[in-house]
């Protein structure tokens, strides 16, 4: 019987496999940022350990950073410590860092891409659960907590359960405004938000080959949001395109072997999944959330289900403390909801495509008097291709913020904070409670969608705003 | 790790589904540098007030279930963020089990390395013990890793599935790193076959 991409890839890193124990899994890359290694590295201090291969570690700040321009140093935020223990750490263990002060920076998920540290075939770990955009590339990418961070920095292995494979499979012709966030949102809403526990997804099909890496990426990033650790997909020429001539990518003869290597990565034709999941790419519409978990979306032209309307008691709880929490009534549709804050950033979208798709809809307009909108690109060289590219011109005439890179407002973890009760349409991947600040209502959408109610104040269908 | 091989608790009630990590410990206390008094954010955002005075509708602020070691939460717990906090904040506030008809992965790897003991029943006995806990809640449960069991007052027994490996590491209150160190010979040929192969 054939393998898997999953399979060949985890086959490939079994350093060793004991009766009844989980396999140790060799990790070929492994990025750190300031929020999720301090403890990790205290530990090795402990015990007395070394970074077994700092070459295989990179590390960058993102999360509590803050997207205005500061001196860190003066940077009055218990934040400022963890950018100073981070700097240390590096130092002391040999690691290179992509530090703010620096030209690479950014969301660790946007910079190991760019810098061609994350390649087909690979396992690639982070203290962070959005880990699974880099499967966008064929690698088995996925998150682990600061125990295993430590586990990584000490023997470059950690000790995993093989995990299930799950097919979702996606065919068909995307209708015009509908991207691949909406491809993601709508296979949550349709498998549940922890429907992908215990598997790691590969999603396939003709409307997947079609993507950009951007593209990809923002869908193997909401992996974690359908509750899979990882998720996947075959590398192809669009894949090789985007890696060539990269600062860590293969070079000359090597790149050809590594090349040959990857293209055997694919799924076997008679592999077998342990679980399959189809969805009609034509059938799809932009989609937006209206709970408090990614499963709880509907497209567009949809509308809130009503609690008598779900047979299972407990997702009609969930529904009534979600609909509660965001002020939102049962049977309301999506399309017209007033919004107060637009995002436009994050892991999922800030990549240069996202921005230029989002600022291609506000060109030439206004976004709405009550709106307050802000635009953090995702690293510095997303920031530095989109001002050679007139971009943040675009998005500061709109009236928007044009930032500094960050995670920012997806986990208001630094002063991007939306306030109690505001409506937030969000590029982002998570609409919990309190997610971007304690007690704002996050509606997620994709980034054109964000930009259409930026401009209208309130969410709309963007296909009405495309020629 | 401190080892875990049996508990006799009362057990606190949490009859919500999809509990994420950003809701047992919100972003704001991610900001420290080690992994002490994570126990004070626990819950902060349904636990407490703006203000910060406690809710007294939490389960947490009931007199009734103070010292509880068990908590017992919906479906999909730990989803979301990968933080390993949210395992300290539960384990420092005094919590040493979880009991859930499913668990987000990476919450339930993070617990294991911390000596918190995830247990998963079907959903229909969670149901069960939600019932009996908040109409008696000075309800023991008794837990017994040995022998996988979760039985109540009446002798009624609830049998829980863990990987044999994660087991002895819990009962004997070791992590992986040992286990890891051990295989250095091993990672060292590993290391050494060539790439793209």
């Amino acid at each position: 019987m054939g393998k898997t991409l999953f399979e060949k890839v985890w086959d490939a890193h079994v350093v060793a496999q004991d009766e009844g124990a989980p396999a140790v899994l060799y990790i070929d890359a492994h990025l750190i940022h300031e929020v999720t290694s301090p403890q990790a590295f205290a530990m090795l201090r402990e015990r007395g350990l070394k970074v077994r291969r700092p070459d295989k570690t990179f590390a960058t700040m993102d999360h509590a950073i803050p997207t205005r321009s500061v001196d860190i140093e003066l940077w009055p935020s218990d934040a400022a410590t963890q950018v100073r223990t981070l700097r240390q750490n590096c130092k002391d263990f040999g690691i290179t860092l992509w530090d703010i002060d620096g030209p690479v920076q950014g969301i660790v998920h946007v910079v190991g891409p760019e810098m061609g540290v994350t390649q087909p075939g690979m396992t690639i770990v982070c203290g962070d659960s959005h880990t699974s955009t880099h499967g966008a590339f064929g690698a088995l990418a996925f998150g682990i907590g600061t125990s295993e961070v430590g586990h990584v920095l000490a023997t470059q292995c950690l000790l995993q359960k093989k995990p299930k494979t799950m097919a979702i499979t996606v065919d068909g012709e995307l209708g015009k405004g509908v991207t691949a966030k909406d491809i993601i949102l709508a296979i949550i809403a349709k498998n549940g938000a922890g429907g992908g526990a215990g598997y790691v997804f590969e999603y396939r099909g003709s409307a997947i080959r079609k993507l950009s890496m951007a593209n990809r990426m923002t869908i193997c990033n909401m992996s974690i949001e359908g509750g899979a650790r990882a998720g996947m997909i075959a590398p192809d020429e669009t894949t090789f395109e985007y890696i060539k001539g990269r600062p860590y990518a293969p070079k000359g003869e090597e790149w050809e072997r590594a090349v040959a290597y990857w293209r055997t990565l694919a799924t076997d034709e008679d592999a077998v999944f342990d679980r399959e999941l189809k969805l009609d790419a034509s059938e799809l519409q932009p989609m937006v959330t209206y709970g408090t978990n990614p499963g709880q979306g509907v497209p567009i032209t949809g509308r809130i289900p009503y609690p008598e309307e779900l047979e299972d008691p407990a997702e009609r709880r969930s529904l009534i403390s979600a609909l509660e929490y965001m002020g939102l009534k049962p049977g309301q549709p999506m399309e017209g909801q007033p919004v107060d804050i637009v995002f436009i950033g994050s892991c999922t979208n800030s990549r240069i495509e996202d921005l230029r798709e989002a600022a291609a809809i506000v060109k030439g307009k206004k976004i709405a008097d009550h709106v307050w909108g802000i635009v953090v690109p995702g690293s510095k060289s997303v920031k530095a291709q989109a001002e050679a590219e007139g971009l943040d011109r675009i998005f500061i005439e709109a009236g928007f913020e044009w930032r500094g890179a960050g995670c920012s407002m997806c986990l208001a973890m630094n002063e991007d904070k939306a306030g109690a009760g505001k409506y937030v349409a969000s590029t982002s991947n998570r609409n919990f409670q309190g997610r971007q600040g304690p007690g704002a209502r996050s509606l997620l959408m994709s980034p054109i969608m964000a930009a259409a109610a930026a401009v209208k104040g309130r969410v709309v269908d963007v296909r009405e705003m495309l020629n | 790790m401190q080892p875990f091989t049996t508990l006799t608790s009362t057990a606190a009630p949490l009859r919500m589904e999809n509990v994420d990590t950003d809701q047992i410990i919100p972003a704001q206390y991610l900001t420290a540098v080690t992994k002490e008094g994570m126990g004070k954010g626990l819950f902060s955002w349904i636990r407490y007030n703006p203000d910060g005075t406690p809710k007294p509708d939490f389960v947490l602020n009931k007199p009734e279930y103070q010292g509880a070691q068990i908590l017992i939460a919906g479906r999909n717990f730990g989803s979301g963020s990968s933080r390993e906090h949210a395992v300290w904040a539960l384990t420092d506030y005094g919590f040493r089990c979880v009991i859930s008809p499913g668990f987000a992965d990476i919450f339930y790897n993070n617990s294991l390395k911390n000596g918190l003991l995830p247990i998963v029943l079907p959903e229909e006995v969670v149901n069960l013990l939600w019932d009996l806990v908040e109409e008696e809640p000075e309800t023991l449960l008794h837990i017994d890793l040995r022998s996988q069991t979760v039985t109540l007052p009446d002798g009624q027994q609830h049998s829980f599935a863990i990987d044999p490996f994660r087991k002895l590491c819990l009962l004997e209150g070791v992590d992986d790193l040992g286990y890891l160190l051990s295989k250095e010979e091993a990672i060292a040929a590993y290391e050494a076959r060539p790439r793209w192969t």
